[in-house]
């Protein structure tokens, strides 16, 4: 079976300073790679490389499926609503009928609410609504937690595990608690 | 519907329910074309001359002043990396963007043209050729605009340092489409100049986006 | 090939290049401004319309080429720096910035000084001049945006772009301000465009567009030397600073 991603030899740089690396490995069906590691020690930047925002300093990235990618910002618009936020990204990406429902992020009742109304938690649970996209098999979350209460995170985790059991895979950077069972970890920043 | 469709009507969608910043854009071209009526005086015989040229130059301004926020809203609150791992290539993003730009600002500059043509005392028989000119030449200023916007992107000074990038680039259409609003006024033809104004249509829509998608890399990067 | 490209954009090795070449550089502006300006202001005869005043044309015309030369080598160096992301082509670009500027305003002041005693002001809208003009405009765009970032990498990147998008726009505008002044001045017709140029005013010229290369050449070199120790400095900060 093909790894849904792998890296080879990759070097992490921030301002012409070197973060990390050189690191290998590989996300396959199934799999989880929980991304630790002390402030400033490229997180970040690893999952923007392997998202493709970012170009690494020296080595490869092979990406096989789609992705979603969560950073640190939310992409909510305080304009609009919060369905019609969730909808605008699942027309733009095309993934209507696999999309998860606000319920999967609890928002259910908040849907007509303009987006400006939202509290910091609230808004990065439809962030996760834009992100959780089971027609997508690469996952990649920074920080998701952010902000969310203690059943947001039990929420998120059960999508995680549903999501790996239908043949996903998730790389997550942060630094709370998440349970991911059977998970591998990559500690950043150990010389 | 297509990406590009949705990222359209998205934009158009944000800039209704914010209707008057919209109208800001013409409501600043009608200001400046006042202030040259009150800087060169009332003559209609001075004011029908430098008719043509009013116009464009506040056309041109008033479509700099939202050019800032093109791309800026988008950058700060992370839509702009979303949009950038989207199914739409940048380009595409870019030409969409600028194509709301256009929607949203140069229509209704195109509708206010005859008016302020109007205030200035333009003959009538020039204001054909005006319309016609202005449907070439307004898109060019929204996608030289998107090349600038989407430099600035992350600069401390934003809003001033884009017109000042885009201004010098736009002189060439400011030239030809008030060269053919001129000719019409005048009785020559106009046909030359608006033959010029759509290459340079041609031209900017051919490598706008290109720029602009490089810009934009560069910041989401 | 890119290897080749990239054993030249090593700083270390322009910096040991830069200086064998800089003396003959330096040398060389000074001998060719001492021949072209006496060739310029003693040997070549004055003008029979202009008189004496046609000698401003031997430094205004190398230094518009320069201007535009100047632009060329920004954009050049920023199509290297965006194409092999290279460091060096950002800091030959920003290097060239000022001194092409330069080169222009000297082209435009001398331009105002020569059209004082020819059209009895200092400026008309020439379309020359005011071609030269705009490239004003474009090189202090260009400054402008480079400086408007707190980092500076984002605004080398961000200036590579837009010195390449004004270079494709320089013959644009150059088009359409002749175009433009035509409609307007039909009968102005530029004096710096002779038809055919008599070689007594020809040799100078040369002379001194091959002076104003040499400066230009000299000019960049120290700079471009400087802007690489400037950038080793701060990533030696950097480092420092992240102990």
């Amino acid at each position: 079976m093909t790894a849904l991603l792998e890296v080879q030899g990759l070097v992490g740089a921030r301002g012409g300073h070197h973060l990390f690396g050189p690191i290998d490995l590989s996300l396959s069906r199934g799999g989880a790679l929980l991304i630790g590691g002390a402030n400033g020690t490229g997180k970040s930047t690893l999952l923007r490389i392997l998202a493709g925002l970012l170009a690494p300093e020296a080595g490869a990235v092979r990406v096989n499926a789609a992705l979603r990618y969560l950073g640190h910002h939310d992409a909510v618009k305080p304009a609009l609503t919060v369905a019609e936020n969730l909808a605008f990204w699942q027309r733009f990406n095309g993934c209507g009928a696999s999309a998860p429902p606000l319920a999967a992020v609890g928002l259910e009742r908040l849907a007509a609410m303009p987006a400006r109304y939202l509290s910091a938690g609230q808004r990065r649970r439809l962030a996760l609504a834009r992100t959780l996209d089971a027609s997508a098999p690469i996952w990649l979350l920074d920080e998701p937690t952010n902000g969310l209460d203690a059943a947001s995170v039990t929420r998120l985790e059960a999508e995680v595990d549903r999501h790996r059991g239908a043949g996903g895979a998730v790389a997550v950077a942060t630094h709370a608690v998440l349970r991911l069972p059977e998970s591998r970890r990559l500690e950043l920043g150990r010389t | 519907m297509t990406p590009f469709l949705v990222l359209i009507r998205r934009d158009l969608a944000l800039s209704l329910r914010q209707a008057a910043d919209a109208l800001v854009a013409v409501m600043f071209a009608v200001l400046v074309v006042v202030l040259f009526a009150f800087g060169v005086g009332p003559e209609a015989n001075v004011l029908s001359r430098i008719s043509a040229g009013v116009v464009w130059v506040a056309a041109l301004l008033a479509a700099m002043l939202s050019l800032d926020r093109l791309f800026q809203a988008d950058h700060d609150d992370g839509s702009l990396e979303q949009l950038a791992l989207g199914p739409l290539p940048l380009w595409s993003v870019a030409l969409a963007k600028a194509t709301a730009h256009w929607l949203v600002t140069g229509v209704p500059l195109i509708v206010a043209a005859p008016v302020l043509a109007l205030m200035l005392a333009m003959p009538p028989d020039g204001l054909a050729t005006l319309l016609a000119a202005m449907i070439l030449g307004t898109p060019c200023f929204s996608l030289l605009g998107a090349i600038g916007a989407a430099l600035v992107l992350g600069a401390r000074r934003g809003g001033v340092l884009v017109a000042f990038l885009v201004l010098p680039l736009a002189i060439p259409v400011l030239i030809f489409g008030t060269a053919a609003t001129e000719a019409a006024l005048t009785g020559l033809e106009a046909a030359p100049h608006l033959m010029l104004l759509g290459a340079c249509l041609l031209a900017t829509l051919a490598l706008a986006p290109a720029a602009a998608a490089a810009a934009l890399r560069q910041a989401v990067g | 090939m890119t290897g080749s490209l990239h054993r030249f954009a090593n700083p270390a090795r322009f910096q040991r290049l830069a200086r064998a070449v800089l003396p003959w550089c330096a040398g060389g502006a000074a001998v060719a401004f001492a021949l072209g300006l006496y060739l310029a202001l003693v040997a070549s005869p004055p003008d029979y319309q202009q008189g004496d005043t046609v000698r401003i044309m031997y430094v205004h015309v190398p230094a518009a080429w320069m201007a535009l030369g100047g632009y060329t080598t920004m954009a050049l160096a920023s199509a290297v720096a965006l194409i092999w992301r290279h460091r060096l082509g950002d800091l030959i670009a920003q290097s060239a910035a000022p001194i092409g500027a330069g080169f222009t305003i000297i082209a435009l002041v001398t331009g105002m000084l020569w059209g004082q005693p020819m059209w009895g002001t200092f400026w008309v809208w020439d379309a020359r001049l005011t071609s030269v003009l705009v490239l004003l405009f474009l090189y202090l765009g260009y400054i402008a945006l480079v400086h408007a970032f707190d980092d500076p990498e984002r605004g080398a990147r961000a200036g590579a772009i837009l010195a390449l998008v004004g270079w494709i726009n320089v013959p644009i505008v150059k088009f359409s301000v002749d175009w433009w002044n035509t409609l307007h001045q039909p009968a102005s017709i530029s004096r710096f465009a002779k038809p055919a140029i008599h070689p007594s005013i020809l040799t100078p010229l040369l002379v001194m567009a091959a002076a104003f290369m040499l400066l230009f050449a000299t000019l960049l070199l120290l700079r471009v030397r400087a802007a690489i120790v400037e950038h080793r400095l701060r990533t030696l900060a950097m480092a420092r600073a992240r102990g």
